[in-house]
């Protein structure tokens, strides 16, 4: 078994976190995981993203030519990889800033993370909304797992960014 | 969770590493970033040079007066650095220099690649010299290759260098941090020719510079002995299948991570498929050619360039007949299916 | 009888590959003096250049590192920070420092490094067969100039003490010559100071020394000596320049 997730977005979406929390929940489950960010150039001009892959075994490249799953945060972003990626299993589209539209193959979540996250009072946890609605779905690695991780990450000292980011979590993975 | 940059950084700081002089370059970043924090924290020293070559120099000075010296760049800057490394190498100093390649000629881009080495194990600057090079192919072997970079480069009083790519630099992967992998003996730490101020002792001299007829002979002849003692100890690889294989992938770092990937696949089919992954690039694991099956094996050289490593596998195997290639560079990184349609064809 | 004048302690017993009438002899005696009179030939470790005075460390009987050309101050900035305990000091001339080594020069000033730096400026490449210099005069004729230094090809003498001076880390810029007695004395006095300031952590100390190079400048050594008076000390006026 092997998944391979591309997660795009803007700077300031928390979208190399985002992408840090996932493979750091399978690195606790066991899993073999990569994360490859992308870096340089490639982040100025409004978009950021990264790979990661989770795995039974080894994994060869950290580069993900084709992925199985995509969590899209804003349009540039969906635009970008529309044409780029073919046999997509899941798109999760943060529909607040990407309208999912000409979508070929695959099932479509789409939320409006970033209207949510401000409904939850801070709208930078919108990416952990979309890592719930994503692991609802896909049943990578347990939320309990990606709780404690969020603990973890987390700066001491702020339970209030805890609390949120759960609660994030929580009712990402309740969204239909 | 880490990335193969600061990976590298944590394992030069395990191994003693207390003085690091670097200039900004993608994508080896946060390698330096990394060292100046922790740095201060341990009593080292971080230094942004204002160029490369100071950089370099700086790390001459620094193991010429005894430190655990490294820099860190990526292929643009390491060309720059390599009248230092001459001189580093001319002087007898031990210093580690970590690449972590880019796609080139020139400014290049800013992809992986791994064409830089026939700079790294041909010796890039000028005169008859040779790095040590390692080259990792996962993030927790960054880290134990770092620390063994150290112990070599101290034992031998010689350049090591650290050859990775942006893909290994950037990426994250889990670490165990190993306190029992090697780093540099305290033996070999003495240094009775370091410049401390002569107190007690005569003079000392670090110089790579012999105008007296037959001096600098003399010390290329021993540089010569020296470096097939290290030829002689320090060949390192690891090997898959090649007992039973009918056909070998040659590849390091990232490549050989892809091709093992393709070797699992193609054992699954039936495919008596291979692997040598060179550890140590210089010295090049000539050993590892004859642990084959027969003499009919054949070998596919994968490498994210244009045919670099596949000279020493050609020097290695002599038959060109058995030898076969695939390469990509300029930031294209051969996939595990084009290795597997590879092998295919070739039998 | 009272002996009066003596090898110092810091200078080894050999003769100098130097041509007659070469400055470079003479600042070296002047630093292993006043090395031996500072009392710290045990400590003080030097970084010689490439250029005429590359085997400098031939001479002096202390610790010293070579550099690649230009290089010198970022190697000492490194022995120095690895060794603070020590006194290290750079030996270079008008191309290692203000040509092929500027951006390190300008660096380690700017960064403030506590070291000591002996520049030597003859207006002329020695080593390598009397070439231009970035401190030759306008109208003056070197091996590659041979029409005399024209300002519009060739720009002008570059100022390197006077650049220098304006940065914050740079504690102390003298300029000297050895065109004299009095001179040489004066610069012995200069590079003394460079010394102590180190000792007292007082940041980044530059000498620059006009010297005479009569090989190159196709003058007896005695004329040498009055062309720095006449002609070269105009263009670099002497004196404390911070």
């Amino acid at each position: 078994m092997i998944e391979r997730i591309i997660i795009a977005g803007s700077g300031g979406q928390g979208i190399m976190l985002l992408g840090k929390v996932l493979a750091e929940a399978a690195m606790l489950e066991n899993r073999f995981v990569t994360w490859l960010p992308s870096y340089g150039a490639e982040v100025r001009g409004g978009t950021a993203h990264c790979m990661v892959a989770v795995s039974d075994k080894e994994i060869g490249s950290p580069y993900i030519a084709q992925a199985d799953s995509l969590i899209i945060m804003n349009a540039p972003s969906l635009e970008k990889f529309k044409s780029r990626v073919k046999k997509v299993s899941l798109w999760v589209i943060n529909s607040s800033l990407a309208k999912p539209d000409n979508i070929k193959g695959g099932s479509i979540l789409q939320h409006p993370f970033t209207d949510l996250a401000l409904g939850l009072g801070n709208i930078k946890v919108a990416n952990i909304l979309a890592l719930g609605c994503f692991l609802k779905y896909k049943q990578l690695v347990r939320l309990d797992t990606v709780s404690s991780v969020i603990k973890k990450f987390a700066p001491a000292g702020k339970e209030e960014l805890i609390r949120i980011n759960e609660q994030a979590l929580r009712k990402g993975a309740e969204l239909r | 969770m880490i990335t193969g940059n600061e990976a590298i950084a944590e394992g030069a700081l395990d191994a003693g590493c207390r003085f690091y002089a670097g200039y900004p370059i993608t994508p080896q970043n946060e390698l330096p970033a990394y060292m100046s924090r922790r740095m201060p924290q341990l009593g080292g020293i971080f230094i942004q040079a204002e160029s490369e070559l100071a950089a370099i120099n700086m790390v001459f000075g620094a193991s010429a007066a005894g430190a655990l010296a490294m820099t860190s760049s990526s292929s643009p800057g390491i060309s720059l650095k390599q009248e230092g490394i001459s001189y580093i190498a001319g002087a007898r100093l031990p210093a580690v220099i970590v690449n972590i390649m880019r796609g080139g000629p020139g400014l290049g881009n800013i992809w992986p690649a791994q064409s830089d080495y026939f700079q790294a194990t041909k010796s890039g600057g000028h005169g008859d010299y040779h790095c040590l090079v390692l080259a990792p192919s996962t993030v927790q072997e960054a880290y134990e290759l770092v620390k063994l970079a150290f112990y070599l480069a101290e034992k031998y009083r010689n350049p090591a260098i650290l050859l990775a790519d942006g893909m290994l630099g950037q990426m994250m992967e889990p670490l165990v941090k190993n306190p029992k992998s090697k780093i540099p003996n305290p033996k070999d730490r003495r240094k009775e020719w370091a410049l401390t101020g002569c107190k007690g002792r005569a003079p000392n001299i670090v110089k790579s510079f012999y105008m007296r007829e037959g001096d600098l002979e003399k010390l290329n002849l021993a540089l010569q002995k020296h470096y097939q003692l290290i030829q002689a100890k320090e060949e390192r690889y690891e090997g898959l299948f090649l007992k039973d294989a009918q056909i070998i992938l040659v590849a390091y770092g990232t490549m050989a991570r892809i091709s093992k990937v393709a070797l699992h696949t193609l054992r699954q089919e039936g495919i008596k498929v291979g692997l040598i992954r060179p550890i140590a690039l210089w010295p090049f694991p000539k050993k590892a050619f004859a642990a084959k099956s027969s003499s009919k094996v054949r070998y596919l050289v994968v490498e994210m360039s244009y045919g670099q490593m596949l000279e020493d596998v050609l020097l290695t195997v002599r038959d060109k007949e058995q030898v076969e290639f695939l390469g990509r560079a300029g930031g294209g990184v051969p996939s595990a299916e084009e290795i597997i349609k590879k092998v295919k064809k070739i039998l | 009888m009272n002996k009066v004048y003596s090898r110092p302690k810091a200078l080894k017993d050999v003769s100098t590959h130097y041509c007659p009438g070469c400055g470079h002899g003479i600042v070296h005696r002047l630093i292993a003096e006043v090395v031996d009179e500072l009392s710290i030939r045990e400590r003080v470790i030097a970084v010689a250049p490439v250029g005429c005075a590359v085997i400098a460390y031939d001479y002096w009987a202390f610790d010293c590192s070579e550099a690649a050309h230009g290089r010198a101050l970022a190697v000492a900035t490194a022995i120095k920070r690895v060794r603070p305990e020590t006194i290290v000091f750079t030996y270079q001339g008008d191309g290692d420092l203000a040509a092929i080594g500027t951006n390190e020069t300008i660096h380690a000033a700017n960064r403030g490094e506590n070291l000591t730096v002996i520049f030597i400026n003859n207006a002329v490449y020695g080593m390598t067969g009397g070439q231009m210099a970035p401190t030759t005069l306008i109208g003056q004729k070197t091996a590659t100039t041979p029409l005399g230094r024209d300002a519009q090809l060739q720009g002008y003498p570059l100022k390197v003490s006077e650049l220098l001076a304006q940065l914050p880390g740079v504690k102390y810029i003298q300029r000297t010559s050895l065109q004299s007695v009095q001179d040489i004395l004066k610069t012995k006095q200069a590079i003394k100071e460079a010394f102590q300031n180190q000792m007292n952590g007082l940041g980044f100390s530059l000498v620059e020394i006009l010297s005479p190079c009569p090989t190159y400048w196709g003058l007896s050594p005695l004329k040498a000596l009055e062309w720095i008076k006449d002609v070269l000390s105009k263009e670099f006026p002497l004196g404390r320049i911070k």
